[in-house]
């Protein structure tokens, strides 16, 4: 069982590394987003401070629903979807590798570039690193709840804006408690309670979500 | 053992067939024929466990398979229309991938053998992309020598895209199969020469003009 997903995993990092471009695009988008919104409101310091944990969320949701049709739509269209699920490993060990894939070549990197970010935005090192830490927690909330979304649209017309409207309002709690730690730091009180519960959201999808992925994925081949 | 009771699939509003039973014995073929259309892939979806029938059941060895994918799954070899074949991986490791997650014999060495035996040796490194049609057609049906646990083998339309060599390479392939007691049903437009114990299934044979319903009943049995 752990063997299928440690090759699940590296046949899918394999992929990813042969099609850098693909990941790249997604990381650019993040950087290219979040960089827009300082030449759009203007280099007032203490506005950025304030927007800037709030920008780097939005743009990292916007950036893990760009990168959400790489996860199943590939391997829908040439075959290796179906082939996995009739390997006779549980669908749900399949999915698990797959998206924790797909966090490794998203919510991870975008994590790391929302470094150098939180010195464009002039946070300082305690909301920063909350920043960063809120990331860690909450990104792979998205990839998962973005997952069971990508999986419902596979093979639909459509389907990219399709799964916008599905996720994006599931993702509205991550949001919140996201920017959240980062204005509690600020304010000089404890990130605690929203990292806690955005850790509480990553572990109850992780729970979850990939009994819903797999059964979205059957429907999706029939 | 695998069999099916009354099997029937609707696709859009056309039912494709109704009540169609049949049952398949270690060591025994079935080529299911039938013109375009007559749902030749809806039943080879159908035993695979891929499409949900509108009505019957298929069992594997006595368990409904939907209830025991996981041991279904790991008797059953399946080459669809699609290969499954990932363009920017290699010949090799695809195959070393399909036989990591069947938890069998990953090593490049078992996988170089397997396209050794479909006549791809020197195009292992050589990455899926480049190949053409009917060499990723090849390398699909090299996962049928990695995964030689498998008991059942549902193939369809594995002729498609093989040159004669390839085909010859198949037949000895479904030959060996059927002789260690495994099982094939099989899809081909052209008329194969099967080894053994080949059952032929007529698909939509008694279609009239209206082509609404037909049957797969005993009646539209005949030996190859």
């Amino acid at each position: 069982m752990s063997s299928a997903l440690l090759a699940v995993l590296h046949r899918d990092l394999l992929l990813a590394l042969r099609q850098r471009g693909d990941v790249l695009n997604v990381l650019m988008f993040f950087v290219v987003v979040v960089t827009m919104v300082p030449l759009g409101v203007g280099p007032e310091i203490n506005v950025l401070r304030t927007i800037g944990a709030g920008v780097v969320w939005v743009a990292a949701l916007l950036a893990s629903i760009v990168s959400l049709p790489r996860l199943f739509s590939q391997d829908h269209a040439d075959g290796a979807l179906e082939q996995m699920l009739l390997s006779g490993q549980p669908a749900t060990i399949i999915v698990i590798g797959k998206v924790l894939s797909h966090w490794l070549v998203t919510g991870a990197p975008i994590t790391l570039a929302a470094i150098p970010i939180a010195v464009m935005f002039d946070l300082r090192f305690e909301p920063g690193r909350t920043l960063i830490a809120a990331l860690a927690l909450g990104t792979p909330a998205l990839s998962l709840i973005g997952a069971v979304g990508a999986a419902l649209t596979l093979g639909l017309r459509g389907g990219g804006v399709l799964v916008t409207l599905l996720v994006l309002p599931l993702t509205v709690p991550i949001l919140i408690f996201g920017a959240g730690a980062v204005d509690a730091t600020a304010g000089g009180l404890s990130a605690a309670p929203n990292l806690l519960l955005l850790a509480g959201l990553s572990l109850g999808s992780a729970a979850l979500a990939p009994w819903a992925i797999a059964a979205a994925l059957r429907i999706s081949l029939e | 053992m695998l069999q099916a009771t009354g099997l029937s699939c609707t696709r859009g509003h056309r039912c494709l067939f109704a009540g169609l039973d049949l049952e398949l014995a270690a060591g025994q073929c079935l080529h299911v024929a039938g013109n375009n259309g007559a749902g030749k892939t809806s039943l080879l979806r159908i035993l695979a466990g891929l499409l949900l029938p509108t009505e019957g059941t298929v069992r594997w060895k006595g368990a409904e398979i939907r209830q025991a994918r996981e041991e279904f799954g790991s008797d059953l070899a399946f080459v669809g229309h699609l290969n499954g074949v990932k363009d920017d991986l290699t010949a090799l490791e695809n195959l070393c991938f399909a036989a990591a997650l069947r938890s069998g014999d990953a090593s490049a060495a078992a996988a170089l053998a397997a396209l050794e035996r479909v006549g791809l040796a020197d195009h292992a490194d050589v990455v899926a992309r480049h190949l053409s049609q009917g060499q990723k057609r090849r390398v699909a049906l090299a996962r049928l020598c990695t995964t030689a646990a498998a008991a059942l083998w549902i193939l369809d339309e594995p002729f498609n895209a093989l040159d004669s060599s390839a085909v010859a390479t198949l037949h000895g392939l479904i030959e060996q199969q059927l002789a260690a007691g495994g099982m094939v049903l099989l899809t081909a437009h052209q008329s194969v020469q099967l080894p053994g114990d080949t059952r032929r299934l007529e698909l939509g044979a008694s279609a009239g003009a209206g082509g609404a319903a037909e049957t797969g009943d005993p009646d539209a049995w005949a030996a190859a």
